[in-house]
């Protein structure tokens, strides 16, 4: 295998583990935060009277998203390479349109959320 | 079934084949090894197995008993023939050739792929190396050196069923017994043969190979190692 070949294999696994380290907290804040935030019913109006045009929770959830943007598609393709047949070039490029949707859709919903609060 | 009789299920034939069931007297002290010895002598010569030293030494007859993979010579049979039954095949993840024998040449092969032989750069007439036995790098390599190449991981890996071109965890640990011996030169080209999906970052830490050496050595620990040390290569731009 080319030196370029496992450099980017190397990369790619360190990424999915630094991404799972920050996935792990901003899966723990996101869930106490619904915990906390689901005592009286959890509604939409709630979700957007918390969210909505808070520049902290923005900035908190594009990081979320773009982590599992990341750590998401390098696990699939793994497991794609292990238990498919699928040809690996086509799986890296799986991987990528995967990666791109769950992250334009996660940073869509953010903004989407930013948008609909405040004043 | 009688207390005085094992009975006893084994793969005959290759990759097709079927199970024939023998009857064998149950004795004192006996292993499965002794099982398989007696069932060739005295019930039917056939039977094609592996083995050398009878004694945990020499790795060759591992077999896989009651779905797990295990040193036969070593391996008791009142520990595993749960109700008087011994199912044996053929080791996992090697090409089967005849009843409990299979191809090990890959599995082999890998260990040369991982760099696992050791190269020095000293003559006949060259002091010998000193190395303390309490030298961290030496208690490293210590730790995993013991192994017999029985295959007893290899069979039980999950990723190389999944991904066969995965280097295991028997010849991983062997590279990494090497990083760590202070007098070996192979450095960045064995690190290289042993980076990327097909080398150490493929191993899921399921530690399979932990659970089944008979040598209670610890290849996922190895292959910690290895990651390690491979990650630092790479960032620092040394695997180029």
């Amino acid at each position: 295998m080319s030196a370029s070949a496992l450099r980017i294999e190397t990369y790619l696994w360190l990424a999915q583990r630094v991404s799972a380290l920050i996935l792990v907290i901003c899966i723990t804040v996101h869930i106490a935060t619904m915990i906390i935030a689901v005592q009286g019913g959890l509604s939409s109006e709630e979700i957007i009277a918390r969210i909505g045009g808070s520049k902290i929770w923005l900035s908190f959830y594009l990081v979320f998203v773009s982590s599992v943007a990341v750590h998401a598609p390098i696990g699939l393709k793994s497991i794609m390479r292990e238990m498919s047949q699928i040809p690996t070039n086509r799986i890296d490029l799986l991987s990528i349109l995967f990666s791109l949707i769950i992250g334009v859709l996660g940073i869509r919903a953010a903004f989407g959320l930013y948008g609909l609060g405040g004043a | 079934m009688s207390n005085d009789l094992i009975n006893v299920s084994i793969w005959r034939g290759g990759e097709d084949g079927e199970y024939q069931t023998y009857q064998v007297p149950r004795l004192e002290s006996q292993t499965v090894l002794d099982v398989v010895t007696y069932i060739q002598r005295e019930l039917d010569p056939s039977l094609s197995y592996r083995f050398a030293c009878r004694v945990g030494v020499c790795g060759s007859c591992a077999m896989t008993v009651n779905g797990k993979a295990r040193w036969t010579c070593r391996t008791h049979v009142s520990k595993v023939a749960e109700g008087g039954q011994l199912t044996l095949d053929p080791l996992n993840s090697m090409p089967r050739v005849k009843d409990l024998v299979v191809d090990m040449e890959t599995f082999f092969n890998k260990w040369a792929d991982a760099k696992g032989s050791f190269k020095g750069d000293k003559t006949r007439d060259d002091a010998l190396a000193y190395i303390s036995p309490d030298d961290p790098k030496r208690k490293i390599s210590s730790a995993g050196i013991e192994c017999i190449g029985c295959g007893a991981c290899y069979a039980t890996c999950d990723v190389i069923k999944w991904n066969p071109d995965y280097l295991g965890p028997a010849a991983l640990n062997r590279a990494w017994t090497l990083v760590n011996d202070e007098r070996d030169v192979t450095g960045l080209e064995r690190l290289a043969a042993v980076a990327g999906d097909n080398g150490c970052l493929g191993c899921h830490s399921q530690q399979g190979c932990v659970e089944r050496c008979p040598k209670s050595l610890n290849p996922t620990g190895a292959i910690a190692g290895l990651k390690r040390e491979t990650i630092k290569a790479v960032l620092k731009g040394k695997l180029s």
